[in-house]
């Protein structure tokens, strides 16, 4: 009979991602390379916001685009039309989230010698990508006010880890039950340092003050 | 879909340590989660079964999956009490300055090696 022996960890599941996901934020660092996490449900309009946002800010900064789906490239495509921004799509194989090794497979693919700004298009999904660390340097959240201003409650843990929280189509608030007031206070509940900016990715409403933030952040990033 | 990306990871950090203390096979795992870890229990395990075929060391291994109970603390009250009975309104006083204190967690506590 063979002598069994226990080896004791008692060490997180998430402890080698997040390893993996501090080394590539260094890595990153070093190369003065900002990388966000943008993270919605589907039909939030990321890629919609995204196109929007590119177009106030590719002129000032050279910006990547890394669109993450479980299958199809049908958002790389649709970016890259409307922007002209270096953008490639990576498909997660059937997984519901990114994680820092794939983010790296990634970065390595699109080539971020000459960039200075990388939006990392999450898989659609409010559970799961806010579980993994990327290895982002900032996580984004896009609520659509379709989806109900009661999503704070419900998944918080997605709301909590966000440095940024944007409230898209904001033109619809008319035809929805949607408080905006309420949601703030929900999403401040469980996030009081979240930055909140309503916008309308369709009307371009809101979309400057998206713009100047992440220039901002871009140039703090830079020089710190 | 989303217990299966754990496994993953829980099978790629045990199948490492397997190599790394040059054991022949695991037999058991212990993993301790938190009731409010988003994590379901029978899909996990059934994730679980289906990787473990295709792994090097743990073929054979037995798992354990511990669910630990998730408290809350309130701020106003300076008492903690169980987050699934309650929820993020303190049961005394009925405030709602709480935070989770534990039940996120997703451990793994011990292998069994031979």
């Amino acid at each position: 009979m063979e002598q069994v022996r226990t080896i004791l960890l008692h060490r997180s599941v998430y402890a080698d991602n997040d390893k993996e996901a501090d080394l590539l934020r260094a890595y990153l660092k070093d190369r003065g390379v900002f990388v966000v996490n943008l993270m919605s449900s589907p039909g939030a309009g990321k890629t919609t916001t995204l196109t929007a946002l590119i177009s106030k800010i590719k002129d000032k900064v050279r910006v990547g685009v890394m669109e993450a789906d479980i299958d199809s490239d049908v958002d790389a495509i649709r970016i890259a039309e409307r922007t002209g921004v270096k953008s490639i799509q990576l498909h997660t194989g059937g997984m519901c989230h990114l994680d820092a090794g794939m983010t790296k497979t990634g970065l390595d693919e699109i080539d971020i010698s000459n960039l200075d700004i990388v939006f990392l298009e999450n898989v659609g999904n409010l559970v799961c990508p806010a579980e993994f660390d990327t290895g982002a340097s900032l996580d984004v959240m896009i609520l659509s006010v379709p989806e109900g201003d009661d999503k704070p409650l419900k998944y918080p843990l997605v709301f909590e880890k966000s440095d940024l929280v944007i409230i898209n189509k904001i033109d619809a608030l008319k035809y929805f039950n949607f408080d905006l007031e309420k949601c703030i206070s929900y999403i401040k509940a469980r996030n009081k340092n979240a930055t909140i900016i309503p916008v309308s990715a369709k009307t371009g409403e809101g979309i400057d003050e998206v713009a100047k933030y992440f220039l901002k952040k871009i140039v703090d990033f830079k020089e710190c | 879909m989303h217990e299966l990306g754990i496994v993953v990871h829980v099978i790629k950090q045990i199948e490492e340590l397997a190599k790394e203390n040059k054991v022949n096979k695991v037999v058991e795992l212990t993993l301790e989660v938190g009731e409010v870890s988003g994590v379901v229990k029978e899909y996990f395990i059934d994730a679980f079964e289906w990787s473990k075929k295709k792994t090097e060391y743990m073929k054979e291994c037995k798992l354990n999956f511990v669910m630990t109970k998730a408290f809350s603390y309130c701020e106003d009250c300076k008492e903690t009490y169980p987050t699934v009975e309650f929820g993020k309104t303190c049961p005394k006083c009925g405030g709602a300055h709480t935070y989770l204190v534990t039940g996120r967690d997703f451990m793994i506590k011990d292998v069994k090696v031979v």
